[in-house]
């Protein structure tokens, strides 16, 4: 899978997940600051991207993910 | 009501009861059990150990495949393996804390993300008078069912913001298998029950039903015991 294809895959999810426009969901974008999650709403995503890419995130990664971008990095390393 | 519940332990005792109370609702009820066998009117049956998480899992994922998000989940399963601690065995022990709360703790986490991405969802623990009374011969089930209060406030925290509600009902002494053995034990129970007669098992059905209702929707952590008295006070 090409990184766009990936980009695009993920993008999909944050829209579903956390109900926002795709058009905030860049690469800079801050889940808790700037698309209004919480950390339940950010275990839901990962659990939808693990299901989405076939991937599993660690417990210890989830500090990691504070940006589209952040998530997007590793789980792309996944792949 | 058509509600897709899921209820572990229901072949028999408590657990049948409360199976039976969901079907009468008219909702789509879901047994688990170690057997496989729950009660008539279910619209499906799992042979499950909820000691084993894959067991869990595996069942689980495929009511919420057939039947969508869970609604209502009851976490029944319970096993008893009385003794004076001292002479307790260590696997008398881990058997009823693999059951009583390893299970309940699988089968609660199994069903909570489909209930989170639902935005409602029900969770009640069946869980006893046992520890706030302190009963001899019980240190194993009475740990792991106080065990249970301290999972059900951490989950209600969890969840509350999804409109979810975790609860526990603690039963007394009720009239099922799991109390038909417990010999004179049981008569010196019955004299200390204040309303001076033994449970039935509808009589705890009832409480989940409540609990499972629209009438409860702001009642999260709580404990509410149904025991004719039997832990007045505690």
């Amino acid at each position: 899978m090409d990184r766009n294809e990936a980009l695009a895959k993920l993008t999909d999810n944050v829209v579903e997940v956390l109900a926002v426009d795709p058009s905030a969901v860049t690469m800079e974008a801050n889940f808790f600051d700037d698309l209004g999650a919480d950390s339940l709403d950010l275990v839901e995503l990962v659990m939808a991207l693990e299901e989405t890419f076939n991937v599993e995130v660690g417990e210890d990664e989830l500090k990691d993910i504070s940006t589209v971008g952040a998530a997007f990095e590793l789980i792309y390393a996944k792949l | 009501m058509s509600r897709h519940v899921i209820i572990t332990g229901a072949s028999r005792g408590i657990g049948a009861a409360i199976a039976q109370h969901f079907i009468d609702l008219g909702d789509k009820v879901v047994g688990m059990s170690r057997s496989g066998t729950t009660p008539q009117g279910c619209v499906k049956s799992f042979a499950v150990d909820v000691s084993n998480s894959t067991s869990v899992n595996e069942a689980v994922k495929a009511s919420i495949e057939e039947f969508g998000p869970v609604e209502v989940c009851v976490v029944n399963a319970g096993v008893t393996r009385d003794g004076l601690a001292m002479r307790m065995t260590d696997e008398q022990w881990r058997e009823v804390m693999a059951t009583d709360l390893d299970g309940a703790f699988y089968t609660a986490r199994a069903t909570m993300a489909s209930m989170v991405r639902n935005r409602q969802g029900s969770i009640i623990f069946i869980g006893s008078i046992s520890p706030f009374i302190g009963v001899p011969g019980q240190a194993n089930y009475g740990a792991a069912k106080a065990g249970l209060v301290g999972l059900a406030r951490s989950l209600a925290q969890e969840v509350a913001s999804r409109s979810i509600t975790v609860n526990v009902v603690a039963p007394g002494l009720i009239e099922t298998d799991m109390t038909s053995d417990l010999g004179p034990a049981k008569d010196q129970m019955m004299a200390m029950i204040p309303m001076g007669r033994i449970g039935q098992p509808s009589d705890i059905a009832g409480v989940v039903g409540f609990l499972a209702s629209n009438h409860a929707r702001y009642i999260t952590g709580a404990v509410i015991a149904s025991d004719g008295g039997l832990a007045l006070g505690h």
